[in-house]
């Protein structure tokens, strides 16, 4: 191709001449070209387009439109060059309804460069396009489609979501395709819009031209990797096309340099692989095509090595053969080794995909990976070393790091150094040889880190030091350790360091300076004292510096009290504050020994989440004339009333406005938000409002209910024996069993002494499976076991319910770090993180975290009785011998008894245990109801059920544990679920534990899913109330559904229909409108107009939430579906 | 794909196809950016690029450069191949392209690209078929050109 196109600028003067073939160019656009290539500098250019600007300004408003075509084009070039000529956005859409087609090509083409999908202008261009694909000209409604694919407002979608339809059954192919990408497009930004029209998708994919085929498999390639369950039954036909592609039974025109269709074939193996991942039979369908693949992809072109890259990954996700491994792994051979350097590449990026799989490919290419690794090419190293990191284990640890950091030294790319230096810190915590290696990898880590660090390296870092392992002799060792490490660095120049690691290192000399006996406590003082004076220290870092010195000063009044001296007049107030609070510890040592006692464990301390130590000053205030406290979302609530015009209450309250907050109200979810961020001690509490890089957890906490709490005799978490130790010779040993080398005479010596290093561990001599299929070293930082939430509240689950109860999501990170080191031969990202708890133990600790958010629902829904989360087994003594199916009633506890509820479906069995479940729908929640039945005659122990769904919250459960189940006897345990985000359905997983046999536990996996539907109640207003609702709402949906027509009166109909299926509550109907409204639990309401409208019911959503009208529009298209 | 860029070893914008909504100002950060990055490079090395949680895949024809930012779980190959089959294109309707010919005649550019790409995804990769639509479009460009005039009044009267 490079012979083509080797006419340089040397060839201006004769292209200006010629104004015939190619090259034909408008005059303005000539000049100003010509003008600006020959400028010399950016000034003369900036002038120059100025000029050009202000005169296109004046024609602007011109009435020629082929004047107006010619200006958008000098417009765009502008554009283009960096300058702004927004003034033209809005002639471009003028220009796009009114020119002819010659100038509506040029106005399209502007408005989806100078537009994107946001920008208000475009609901200007939607009434342009609805003429224009309604045109009888087929090059009018084919640029239509172009620009509907590419910027079109959301909003707008059912305006021509119609025409589209109509379009995929157009007799020009070039219109059927465009209109597929266009659906495709809407896919992507509104997928609920379009799920109606699937049926029409199928039709796309078996359209006789392969073009609009090749487009429909754009949409099945995204449908297919949100849920591929839905789709296998296509498998046969992707399988059929790809072997006629592969055959080469499509005209040659889609040929690629005698390759036929490339991009269809990449296309479709993507599919196949995403259909066949972890599904045998699935698999066995594309065996044979998989391999026919590979073989006919033999000639040595680009094109083919892209086919055969996307084969090797197929057979490498689906269910294994033995066979295609064999030639995919060959395959691979021809990449890594290819002198071609694109494809060396494409051949590491396989051997990263494969290792995970397979980690002894690595080994037959160990030469060329190390010869990669020194390679001078950037990105050729990151994915070496991106491989190195899926390879390494506890004997190459070292080296691999070595490598890693030696890279990191030498890179400026800010991306490169966040994401390299997160997995340094992440092989190093999980594999460290040693004591000195770690700590000495870690403060290599924080300084080349420095401040663009992820937080949780040095979180997880902290942690990891103060939670300790299993013994306390080794983590002291450890700790005192890092103390000697931390006082060097200190010593020497410490202007350069980033704050995060001095943030880490005052931390840990707060903490154990104590530990180093041989060092005057005087010095780390002075050290620290050091820091503060330091300019480059950020006001947040010498927070950090003045609680270590809080914590090591005592005994030392006077060097304390002249710190404190100089700091009382700074102009920061959080450490004048921090000052102040420093003098009064020094000289008071009673005080001191209340807030900072010495060797207590760190996870003893009870927190006091509601803050009810201030209630006294709350309640004086108010009785002194304060206002309450709102929480935020309520103060926003009444902003958005007020803009509403809204002037009357309405006549139902919303959920907000019930947790109006009093002082009693103690679990009020504004109070444990804010709590969690100051939940006490020195450290947190002079923490800065906002910032958010405290750690909360391995911080002693001394606030509780009244005020500094007194630390008596803690037990400590009982020690466990030390855990085998780990030799630190073990990585020579292992060096020195290596398997014999392919090829040493030709070798390099030192490149074959780092790849004996890089790549121990890995061959099948070893014994060592990445996979984790075989024995593992032990790690070097394994986590000591949860003590017993049961036993005392002094456990860690306290300190772990503060985090909790703030937000989920540090609930996760917690769990996903504490089973992450002990899976160490996964990448922590892999880890799930619910499904690992310990069953029973924590199963009751669950329901005391449940606990505080029970308390916070009650006060939104005034329903839930407090004693929901007591966990109560309710174990059945009457015989049930068959239980689906079987009256329900009468196995629900009294309560319970009169909600409506759903048939009971059963979820799974084995020959033990059968688990069927039903849903009841009570106001505020729903309660899925598990009923577990013993099909055998003994009894059955220790039951536990474990129930997982990420979008929903679990609000209570009972009967989750039990300790043991009769013979023939069912047992109810039910969870109350909320939904706060609406969802269009959701899946939940879950596992039963039990025991048949004492000490021998069986495990039941189930998994169902729930739809919006189950969460939607009904709301009782009157016409009146609803009128006013209406008006104060804000996000609203339109969209024609289908009318019920086979009755006498089709929107009644067609209203109860839905009324059946989703619980809503039909307000009014006159005429031929109806009002319908419904609320999401006891959350946010909806509101539905619907009118008739020919065959269609015209329906109108509205709702303060902005994603719930899609999702119930989407529930009643399907219930009109199926009626 | 989320953006295509053109630009000259002189580090010149000479087309930018975007294909996520981003605001001017990013999309002059990441141009900028990436010229320079890719400017840097040397021509042994290979054409991709890990840049920030994206990979860029770019090649040199002649003066000038072709730039694709796709996801990390595409084909960079094929991507390649995407540009490749976009200057065959090219060569083909300009006769033997040239950088100038992109210059002169931007906006054809474009419509050939939207003709080949489209919201990111190749749309046809027919070269016989994309050429026929192009052309097809020109076409009627000429008559519309040749007939200024009498057309917009047939236009006013019987087409709209």
């Amino acid at each position: 191709m490079s012979d083509v196109v080797e006419k340089t600028l040397s060839a201006l003067p004769g292209l200006f001449d010629s104004q015939t073939g190619a090259a034909r160019i408008t005059s303005r656009l000539r000049q100003l070209v010509k003008s600006i290539t020959e400028l010399t500098s950016k000034n003369e250019e900036e002038s120059l387009i100025k000029q050009e600007l202000s005169s296109m300004k004046e024609q602007v408003s011109s009435p020629n439109t082929s004047m107006m075509r010619e200006i958008m084009v000098r417009a765009m070039y502008c554009e283009m060059l960096g300058y702004d000529a927004s003034f033209t956005y809005i002639h471009a859409i003028k220009l796009a309804q009114q020119g002819g087609v010659l100038e509506k090509r040029v106005g399209y083409l502007a408005v989806s460069l100078f537009l994107n999908e946001g920008h208000e202008l475009l609901l200007l261009l939607v009434n342009t396009v609805l003429k224009d694909l309604q045109s009888t000209n087929v090059i009018e409604a084919y640029m239509a489609l172009t620009v509907v694919a590419q910027v079109f407002p959301k909003d707008m979608i059912p305006a021509v979501l119609p025409l589209l339809e109509d379009k995929l059954s157009y007799p020009k192919e070039i219109i059927r395709r465009k209109a597929v990408l266009a659906l495709y497009k809407f896919y992507l930004i509104a997928p609920n819009q379009v799920q109606h029209i699937h049926a029409k998708f199928r039709k796309a994919l078996c359209d006789r031209d392969p073009g609009v085929m090749t487009s429909s498999l754009h949409i099945y390639l995204q449908l297919i990797t949100e849920s591929p369950d839905d789709y296998k039954d296509l498998t046969g036909s992707f399988v059929t096309i790809l072997k006629q592609v592969v055959g080469g039974k499509l005209p040659v025109d889609f040929n690629y340099h005698n390759v036929p269709a490339p991009w269809l074939q990449i296309q479709l193996l993507r599919i196949l692989s995403l259909l066949g991942k972890e599904d045998r039979s699935t698999s066995e369908l594309m065996y044979e095509v998989l391999d026919e693949s590979l073989r006919r992809a033999e000639m040595n072109h680009n094109i083919t090595y892209a086919i055969l890259y996307e084969c090797v990954k197929a057979i490498y996700t689906i269910h294994p053969k033995a066979e295609l491994l064999e030639k995919a792994a060959r395959c691979i051979g021809n990449f890594v080794l290819s002198p071609k350097i694109n494809l060396r590449y494409l051949g590491l990026k396989a051997l990263t995909y494969v290792v995970q799989h397979d980690a002894k490919l690595a080994l037959q290419h160990q030469m060329t990976i190390i010869e990669c690794l020194d390679h001078t090419d950037f990105t050729i190293k990151r994915e070496t070393l991106e491989l190195l990191f899926r390879i390494t284990n506890a004997q190459n640890v070292t080296v691999i790091v070595e490598k890693m950091l030696d890279f990191l030294h030498g890179c400026s790319d800010e991306h490169t150094i966040i994401h390299l230096v997160g997995k340094v810190a992440e092989l190093a915590e999980k594999f460290a040889p040693d004591n000195s290696w770690f700590i000495q990898t870690m403060n290599d880590v924080f300084s080349t880190g420095g401040d663009l660090l992820q937080q949780d390296v040095p979180n997880n870092f902290l942690r990891l030091l103060a939670e300790g392992s299993e013994s306390k002799e080794e983590d002291d060792q450890l700790r005192l350790y890092a103390v000697n490490s931390y006082l060097t660095v200190l010593k020497g120049d410490a202007s350069h360091l980033p704050q995060r690691f001095l943030q880490v290192m005052s931390w840990v000399l707060g903490e154990y300076a104590h530990l180093q006996e041989s060092v005057d406590q005087r010095e780390v003082i002075r050290l620290l004292t050091q820091l503060l004076d330091q300019r480059s220290v950020s006001s947040e870092t010498r927070v950090w510096i003045l609680s270590a010195l809080t914590k090591i000063s005592e005994g030392q009044t006077d060097l304390i009290l002249d710190l404190a001296e100089s700091l009382s007049s700074s102009q920061d107030t959080v450490l004048r504050q921090q000052a102040q609070e420093l003098r009064q510890l020094s000289q008071d040592s009673q005080l001191y020994e209340w807030v900072l006692p010495r060797g207590a464990p760190w996870d003893s301390m009870e927190v006091d989440s509601s803050l009810s130590f201030l209630d006294g000053f709350v309640s004086e205030a108010l009785a002194a004339g304060a206002a309450p406290y709102k929480p935020p979302h309520q103060r926003q609530e009444e902003l958005c009333e007020d803009r509403a015009l809204n002037l009357e209450p309405y006549s139902f309250s919303l959920p907000v406005s019930l947790s109006s907050c009093s002082i009693t109200d103690r679990q009020s979810p504004t109070l444990l938000s804010v709590s969690s961020g100051l939940s006490g001690n020195s450290t947190e509490l002079s923490q800065k409002a906002g910032s958010s890089t405290l750690i909360l957890e391995g911080v002693k906490r001394v606030w509780g209910r009244d005020g500094y709490l007194r630390q008596n005799e803690t037990t400590a978490p009982p020690v466990d024996e030390p855990s085998a130790a780990v030799q630190p010779s073990g990585q020579q040993e292992a060096a020195e069993r290596l398997e014999p080398q392919p090829e040493p005479s030709t070798q390099n010596q030192d490149k074959l002494q780092l790849a004996s290093s890089l790549f121990v561990g890995l061959g099948a001599g070893s014994s060592m499976s990445l996979l984790g299929k075989s024995e593992a070293p032990p790690p070097r930082f394994r986590k000591k076991p949860r003590p017993h939430e049961s036993s005392s509240s002094s456990s860690s689950g306290t300190s772990e319910r503060s985090s909790d109860s703030s937000s989920r999501s540090s609930h996760s990170t917690t769990d996903s770090f504490l089973y992450g080191s002990l899976l160490e031969e996964e990448p922590a990202t892999s880890i799930s993180a619910f499904s690992h708890t310990p069953k029973s133990s924590t199963a009751n600790g669950l329901a005391q975290n449940k606990d505080t958010k029970e308390d916070r629902r009650a006060n939104t829904s005034q329903i839930l009785g407090g004693d929901m989360v007591i966990v109560r087994p309710n174990t059945f003594q009457d015989k049930h011998p068959s239980l689906v199916s079987s009256d329900l009633t009468a196995l629900l506890p009294a309560d319970l008894k009169d909600l409506p509820h759903s048939d009971v479906i059963s979820l799974t069995s084995d020959p033990s245990l059968s688990l069927s479940s039903c849903r009841l729908f009570r106001d505020e929640a729903l309660l899925l109801v598990i009923l577990i039945s013993n099909c055998t005659e003994t009894v059955i122990k220790d039951v536990a059920v474990q129930l997982t769904c990420e979008e929903l919250e679990t609000a209570s459960l009972r009967g989750n544990v039990m300790n043991c189940l009769e013979g023939n006897s069912t047992s109810v345990c039910h969870y109350a679920l909320l939904m706060d985000e609406p969802h269009t359905n959701v899946s939940f997983t879950g596992t039963v534990s039990y025991q048949t046999q004492p000490g021998h536990t069986n495990t039941l996996s189930f998994s169902g899913t729930l739809s919006a539907a189950d969460f939607i109640r009904p709301l009782v207003v009157s016409t009146e109330e609803y009128g006013k609702l209406w008006l104060s709402l804000s996000h609203d949906v339109k969209q024609n559904l289908k009318l019920l027509t086979d009755a006498s009166d089709p929107l009644r109909t067609t209203l109860n229909a839905l009324k059946d299926a989703l619980q809503l509550h039909v307000v009014d109907i006159i005429g031929s409108e109806g009002i319908v409204a419904c609320r999401l639990l006891s959350g946010a309401p909806c509101l539905l107009h619907c009118r008739v409208n020919g065959a269609a019911l015209a329906m109108w959503l509205r709702s303060p939430h902005p994603a719930l009208p899609d999702c119930i529009l989407y529930h009643c298209q399907r219930a009109l579906a199926q009626h | 794909m989320q953006f295509m860029l053109l630009f000259s070893r002189q580090g010149k914008l000479r087309l930018q196809k975007w294909y996520v909504p981003l605001c001017d100002k990013e999309k002059k950060k990441i141009t900028r950016e990436l010229v320079q990055t890719v400017l840097a490079r040397k021509p042994k090395m290979c054409s991709f690029l890990e840049w920030r949680d994206l990979k860029i895949v770019y090649k040199r024809y002649a003066s000038l450069y072709f730039c694709c930012a796709i996801e990390d779980q595409d084909n960079e190959l094929i991507t390649l191949e995407i540009i490749h089959r976009y200057v065959e294109l090219l060569d083909k309707y300009f006769g033997s392209v040239c950088e100038l010919d992109i210059i002169f005649n931007f906006e054809k550019a474009y419509f050939i690209l939207d003709e080949f790409l489209l919201g990111g995804e190749a749309q046809e990769t027919s070269k016989k078929n994309v050429l026929k639509a192009i052309e097809q479009a020109d076409l009627l460009q000429e008559d519309a050109k040749e007939a200024e005039t009498p057309r917009s009044v047939l236009e006013e009267i019987g087409l709209t």
